[in-house]
């Protein structure tokens, strides 16, 4: 029965086409440094579901942040191991992507045909940063409110629009509760969509383009 | 390499990709099932003796409401769970006590005295029950609870034996 269903699929689906050119491409002579997009994405989904894990107990509001997330560490059963690796992926996330940018940029990939991967991995680049900086503000503690007084007070500091800009992150002139929750809703929502969304983009241009050839000395 | 029992490299890699994949999986996977049941694993269940009113106070025949609050920490907050009943006497005997719990037996919503229907009427479903707890009309599947456990004490209040859930 398990092979009519899979025959079922494969005949509409078509696995073997899939697998040939997702998993199954032409490579040119690798190294590890080739991995680095690979471990990225494999953290965006860990961070992904930790995140929605996460987001069982937390409660962004300036009442109950703390207390929900010292609940996380201490009351429930594995809420240290779920928010650790929320926490230490989050980092490694941001080290990784930038690593993996460096690589791009030292062996020269970014160049025709490939230069709007690299424009929209600048963009994911970006969007790993605000995931960061949104991110740090939920636990509301000391360190992560005040982190979010001086981050958005430097965003304030822009000529002509700073102002502005500062009132529209935090919601107001002063950090306060509807900081904490659109900083909420930029982490697990607006960000998260934009990064799925050029994600998706970035690993077509990659399937239609192939992996570049690391130059020769001759190049 | 075709042909020989050797796994090929392709296969290795294959395989051990299966392998570390499905241990993250495991390490990852499991302890995240219990993080998301665990609030269901807690035993609660304290026990005690609640007063709900004096004894004297209760009339022969009109059912005497009460209610009483119960707090419970609920993860980091402090939850307050409302709870209610009637006590019907039917005579003068101290033991001819019934004491009704009014958590409607259909889907729990909250039943109420009424005098010109001489019943308690639910506003969820328009269920409906005798002064003693029966069903009288509606959906529900069985009478009304009733703490079994009660006591007169000296004072002459009247305390019913709570068990949280």
């Amino acid at each position: 029965m398990w092979k009519n269903i899979y025959l079922w699929l494969d005949e509409r689906i078509g696995f073997n086409d899939l697998y040939a050119n997702l998993l199954d491409r032409p490579e040119p002579k690798t190294t590890w440094w080739n991995t680095l997009g690979s471990a990225s994405l494999f953290l965006f989904v860990m961070q992904g579901l930790t995140g929605i894990f996460l987001t069982v107990y937390y409660t962004p509001s300036p009442d109950h942040a703390y207390d929900s997330i010292n609940y996380i560490m201490e009351g429930v059963a594995f809420g240290w191991l779920i928010r650790g690796i929320h926490h230490w992926g989050a980092t490694l996330m941001v080290i990784l992507v930038f690593i993996h940018m460096l690589r791009v940029f030292y062996t020269a990939s970014f160049k025709y045909p490939r230069e709007l991967t690299w424009l929209i991995g600048i963009g994911l680049f970006l969007a790993t940063l605000g995931m960061g900086f949104t991110g740090y503000l939920l636990p509301w503690n000391q360190k992560s409110y005040w982190a979010t007084v001086v981050g958005t007070q430097i965003a304030g500091t822009v000529p002509f629009i700073g102002e502005f800009t500062l009132k529209v992150l935090r919601g107001g002139p002063e950090l306060s509760a509807l900081t904490l929750q659109r900083f909420f809703s930029a982490h697990i929502w607006i960000i998260p969509a934009v990064l799925a969304a050029l994600i998706g983009v970035h690993l077509f241009l990659i399937i239609k383009h192939g992996e570049s050839h690391f130059p020769t000395k001759e190049d | 390499m075709s042909g020989s029992n050797e796994l090929s490299r392709r296969d290795f890699i294959k395989v051990t990709t299966g392998i570390v994949g499905g241990l993250i999986g495991a390490v990852i996977g499991l302890p995240t099932v219990y993080y998301l049941i665990d609030p269901a694993l807690r035993e609660g269940g304290k026990e005690s003796w609640v007063p709900i009113g004096k004894f004297d106070d209760m009339q022969i025949g009109v059912p005497y409401p009460f209610s009483f609050t119960r707090v419970q920490v609920n993860g980091w907050e402090r939850t307050a769970s409302s709870f209610g009943g009637y006590a019907v006497r039917n005579s003068d005997d101290p033991a001819d006590l019934l004491v009704l719990n009014s958590t409607c037996t259909h889907l729990a919503c909250t039943v109420n005295w009424s005098e010109e229907a001489n019943a308690y009427l639910c506003p969820c479903h328009d269920a409906k029950f005798s002064i003693e707890g029966e069903v009288l009309d509606g959906p529900p599947p069985r009478p009304l609870d009733v703490y079994e456990e009660h006591r007169i004490t000296e004072d002459g209040i009247v305390e019913i034996f709570f068990k949280e859930a």
